[in-house]
């Protein structure tokens, strides 16, 4: 048959953030010397290089590095080996057979892969998305667009500022704005507790006297042309307003930090199957998705809470891929089913092929924070382990860590007892 | 007793100072030193952006290198905000040194070409 593509790399990596340049080096270290990273912006590195603040590194580094730094010993390590960048490289479309179409400043490629690793990150939930009601104004925007306007083209949207959702890249741009001299007046969370880091509401907000208040959420955006005003209401258990609770904010600028939501246009198109909870594609314990050959990580396979747990679970799935192409495809003939319980809001890998010896790592989050509970996992019915938590936070992930000889074939649940 | 979230890194532990400055709750060394300081003399890690000239890119990201006292954070951002740099810059470059005597410099965060 006559090949109707450039070229054929062993592995493509979709995505040049913190995800994809972990996943190429360590594919390029696991043996595999064809490996080419395409990249839609300019510049390698993602969203770390708007991410300026400190705190990134600690585990992979033992030292507190800002978005630019990480990035940068990362692009330094993949410049040591021989893989093929292409910048502004947007991909349009891939196919089950894994081939790649995308296009670039010299125009449009068709090229194969004998894997594909998805590392497209993950997208801002909008205001659309939550339905806040009012004035269709400018000045209302997402975090992270309000960071990328001020850290990346130095441009501060506004002067007087509300956020609404308390997730960290909203804490960070409370502090961040206010440094540049904007006042910010309030954040506001929907739930009862935050979702961000502990830290982050420390030295974001009470460094700066910036009040949170929770249980309370955006009622109307009001401004003719640019936001003049919003009000703000408490809401109860039931998420609904409580009456008589208003207040109101004079603000020309309201960031919305209400979610983070994987990105996969690419493989929701070609019928990836999807998890319902994380909104990334379902993958195993080697991170394949339901389509062989096709692997994901990073913020596109479910959000993180920190970039040094996307490098590592970004390096596995290089190692993964790399075993892939050179063995051709995985021992799948004892399988281990995975599925959340009471407390737990979902679990990652949701499939396991087990192997004789070794260890594997879940991810998991709780739906609610927890205090003094334990963590049982059950392998089909039976308790194989409990480990005591002093306390759990939906918003801050789990690293949880069995060994393979204790488990079997059938249905391994996970459940938070209260003892 | 002073409660406090340290804010070393993303764990937040929960810490605990009494008055004589013996900390609880921290489940690393640098928890300690941070509740220690936090009570007596505390201090913050500025990052920011500069202007950045003679490149693609408009701003170039920096911090302090080290902390500074948590009173003077406008003060050294105003000096931050005086900075105009030129490509080339190396990640790490230090362009201003000692800024208002705190022992701290202020760094680039980026190399650009």
């Amino acid at each position: 048959m006559e090949k109707n593509y450039e070229a054929l790399y062993d592995i493509v990596v979709i995505g040049g953030g913190s995800a994809g340049l972990a996943a190429a080096i360590s594919s390029y270290d696991s043996g595999i010397k064809n490996v080419l990273l395409l990249e839609k912006e300019a510049y390698l590195g993602g969203i770390l290089n708007q991410c300026v603040h400190n705190g990134f590194g600690l585990h992979t580094f033992k030292e507190e590095l800002t978005g630019p730094e990480y990035a940068e010993r990362f692009i330094d390590e993949l410049k040591k080996r021989d893989i093929e960048v292409r910048l502004e490289a947007t991909v349009l479309e891939i196919t089950k057979d894994k081939e790649i179409e995308y296009s670039d400043t010299l125009g449009y490629h068709k090229i194969k892969a004998k894997a594909i690793i998805c590392a497209c990150g993950c997208s801002e939930r909008t205001r659309g998305q939550i339905r806040t009601p009012g004035d269709r104004c400018s000045g209302v925007m997402t975090a992270g667009l309000a960071q990328r306007y001020l850290n990346v083209e130095g441009y501060l949207v506004g002067k007087k500022v509300f956020i609404l959702g308390s997730g960290d890249i909203g804490l960070i741009m409370a502090r961040r704005m206010t440094l540049e001299g904007a006042k910010v007046l309030g954040v506001a969370e929907l739930m009862p507790y935050s979702n961000g880091l502990n830290r982050n509401i420390v030295q974001c907000l009470n460094d700066f006297n910036i009040p949170l208040y929770l249980s309370h959420t955006v009622k109307r955006i009001i401004g003719k042309n640019r936001l003049e005003k919003i009000v703000i209401c408490e809401v109860d258990d039931k998420l609904n307003f409580v009456p008589r609770t208003d207040k109101e904010f004079e603000v020309d600028t309201l960031l919305l930090s209400v979610g983070l939501i994987p990105y996969n246009p690419l493989l929701e198109k070609i019928g990836v199957a999807m998890h319902p909870k994380t909104r990334g594609p379902l993958v195993d314990s080697d991170y394949q998705t339901s389509i062989p050959g096709i692997f994901a990580c990073g913020n596109g396979l479910h959000v993180h809470d920190l970039v040094d747990f996307v490098t590592n679970e970004s390096k596995k799935v290089g190692e993964c891929a790399a075993k892939y192409v050179l063995e051709n495809g995985f021992d799948a003939s004892k399988v281990l089913t995975v599925t959340p319980l009471n407390g737990i809001g979902y679990i990652l890998p949701g499939k396991v092929y087990l192997k004789d010896e070794g260890t594997i790592k879940f991810n998991f989050r709780v739906n609610k924070p927890f205090k003094d509970v334990s963590i049982i996992a059950k392998l089909n019915g039976e308790e194989i382990k409990r480990t005591k938590k002093p306390y759990l936070l939906p918003a801050e992930m789990v690293e949880y860590i069995l060994d393979m000889k204790l488990l079997k074939e059938g249905e391994l649940t996970l459940e938070v007892s209260n003892d | 007793m002073t409660k406090l979230i340290c804010i070393v890194c993303p764990k937040g532990c929960h810490l605990e100072v009494d008055d004589n400055l013996n900390v609880t709750g921290n489940s690393c060394k640098r928890g300690e030193v941070y509740g220690k300081n936090e009570v007596t003399n505390p201090t913050r890690t500025i990052t920011s952006t500069v202007i950045l000239k003679n490149s693609c890119y408009t701003r170039l990201p920096v911090k302090t290198s080290l902390p500074v006292p948590k009173s003077m954070i406008f003060d050294v951002m105003a000096e931050i905000n005086k900075i105009e740099v030129s490509a080339p810059v190396s990640c790490g470059d230090i362009l201003l040194k000692n800024v208002l005597s705190t022992g701290s410099d202020i760094v680039a965060c980026k190399s650009i070409k």
